[in-house]
């Protein structure tokens, strides 16, 4: 068995008194294509979010190749890129510059840059548009962008967070395929979340399915429909989900507001 | 230090400056205005009063206001990386987020000098003119130090407000009180004791008056007192600055 490359223990956060992780522990092996799926308000964001080094938690250990992502912030910091759920380039920048930005940030060596940046964007077939401003691009262009960008210090780990929210099935597609190349290929370890079960399906090798801040089940997705008695991806995860509508968004910091609204509201009855 | 970092981030900040057009001839419209309004309208009845030349007066308060102004809006460019989500993207970085402060600060306050360096040359078309040409290099020195202390506090703030509408309303609040209650309109020799107590505490009063002394030599609180001040409001600024930026939670 492959060492892992993402391990989570015990992984616990809390906003004033609301738990919004509680005590999750997963592993995701060297190389594996990991998804995380759950509802809206379920702690998919606010996991990524602790693992990505942007927000501490308030208890157990998540380790990045071997890092403590608390400890060790910076060497965690090394080890993963990620694209953000919502956009994150300077738009009053060039598609190059915003390259040779991130790559000052990371310390990726003078020498190498320029070399480096033409692959990516040759990659993501933006090489002809470096120079446009990013104000002009579209949203499946800044994506893919992103996507460059974040494999520009050659990380070890890639994070998507909801990586296709808002993209045409074209540039989901052609997303997909070169991250699955890159898994292949490159031995890349894949993070990602995503509100699309197809997608789960058809890009993870594992998927882990959070609800309510807790783990409620993980394997392949025959192991899963096998655990719950169903036929489909969809059928296993309303079952263990349930089918009920959750109101409002996954970003941490609102848990706690919604939490003290919906007592109030308690209150009030 | 990493020098290559501090330079990247200071880089992007000119960069955007020196692209967006409207906003260099935005910066510059109020300016002009106060030159005109103030400068030619009040002028006349501040000579008759027998005070002497009001636009020598006035210009070094013009040049500090822009600065402030410049200062203060340029963190706007913080608020608006955190709410479009760039900021994620410096803050996930391996670096560490005082050396990312402090190259978007000197950005910021390179801008601020610029402005107030234009300013100055509209002045001059206007018909303001230094007293010592000598001493327009120490009082280029005074703008560089005003500068980084008023974009540090821009800095401050924008990193305490989450919304432009929060901004909005420290700019009012704030803002607009620094510059009209210092002493960068009136001399406060003449003025009611509540409003010169006021304007004393100001700090903006001591930026005013270093470059009046320098410029039109004129001073009310002494040269020296200036500089101490000045530099304390820098130091103040800038821990606060730090402080609230390394609280950013996204």
């Amino acid at each position: 068995m492959s060492e892992s490359i993402i391990s989570a223990q015990n992984v616990t956060k809390k906003f004033g008194d609301n738990t919004a992780v509680d005590g999750i522990s997963f592993e995701v092996k060297k190389g594996e294509i990991f998804a995380f799926l759950g509802p809206n308000g379920a702690g998919k964001s606010t996991t990524i979010k602790m693992m990505t080094t942007m927000l501490r938690p308030t208890d157990g250990v998540l380790k990045l190749a071997g890092h403590d992502v608390t400890t060790e912030r910076d060497h965690a910091r090394k080890a993963f890129g990620i694209v953000f759920q919502d956009p994150s380039l300077d738009e009053e920048l060039s598609a190059y510059e915003n390259m040779d930005l991130h790559a000052t940030l990371y310390s990726v060596p003078k020498k190498e840059r320029s070399a480096r940046i033409q692959e990516l964007l040759e990659l993501v077939e933006l090489w002809g548009r470096k120079d446009s401003m990013i104000k002009t691009f579209s949203g499946g262009m800044r994506r893919r962008l992103e996507i460059a960008r974040g494999l520009l210090h050659e990380p070890r780990i890639l994070f998507l967070d909801e990586p296709t929210l808002g993209l045409d099935t074209q540039t989901r597609n052609l997303m997909w395929n070169y991250v699955k190349k890159l898994s292949q290929e490159k031995g890349m370890t894949i993070f990602f979340t995503t509100h699309y079960l197809d997608e789960a399906e058809d890009v993870a090798e594992r998927i882990a399915i959070i609800d309510h801040g807790s783990i409620v089940a993980r394997g392949t997705t025959a192991e899963l429909t096998k655990q719950t008695g169903t036929k489909t991806l969809e059928e296993a995860y309303l079952k263990l989900t349930g089918s009920t509508i959750r109101d409002d968004s996954d970003v941490g910091n609102n848990d706690g507001l919604n939490a003290r609204l919906a007592r109030r509201n308690t209150n009030l009855r | 230090m990493p020098f290559d970092i501090i330079y990247t981030l200071w880089l992007r900040q000119v960069r955007r400056y020196t692209r967006s057009g409207s906003r260099v001839i935005g910066t510059l419209g109020q300016p002009v205005l106060l030159l005109l309004a103030l400068g030619y309208g009040i002028g006349a009845i501040y000579r008759k009063a027998g005070e002497g030349d009001y636009l020598q007066f006035l210009v070094p308060g013009i040049i500090t206001q822009t600065v402030l102004l410049s200062s203060v809006f340029w963190g706007i460019i913080i608020l608006q990386d955190k709410r479009f989500g760039f900021l994620s993207e410096l803050l996930v970085a391996p670096v560490k987020r005082v050396w990312i402060l402090l190259g978007s600060t000197l950005g910021g306050a390179t801008i601020s000098i610029i402005q107030g360096m234009l300013v100055f040359i509209i002045a001059l078309l206007f018909g303001f003119r230094p007293d010592d040409w000598l001493l327009v290099g120490p009082a280029f020195l005074v703008l560089v130090l005003m500068s980084l202390a008023l974009t540090s506090f821009g800095a401050g703030i924008a990193s305490l407000v989450d919304d432009f509408q929060g901004f909005q309303s420290i700019n009012n609040l704030l803002v607009m009180p620094l510059f009209f209650l210092s002493s960068a309109l009136y001399p406060l020799t003449s003025v009611p004791i509540g409003l010169k107590i006021i304007s004393t505490l100001n700090p903006v009063s001591y930026m005013v008056d270093a470059l009046r002394f320098l410029l039109a030599n004129q001073s009310h609180f002494g040269f020296g007192k200036d500089l101490i001040v000045m530099t304390l409001t820098f130091a103040v600024c800038m821990v606060f600055a730090v402080n609230r930026f390394n609280r950013i939670q996204m």
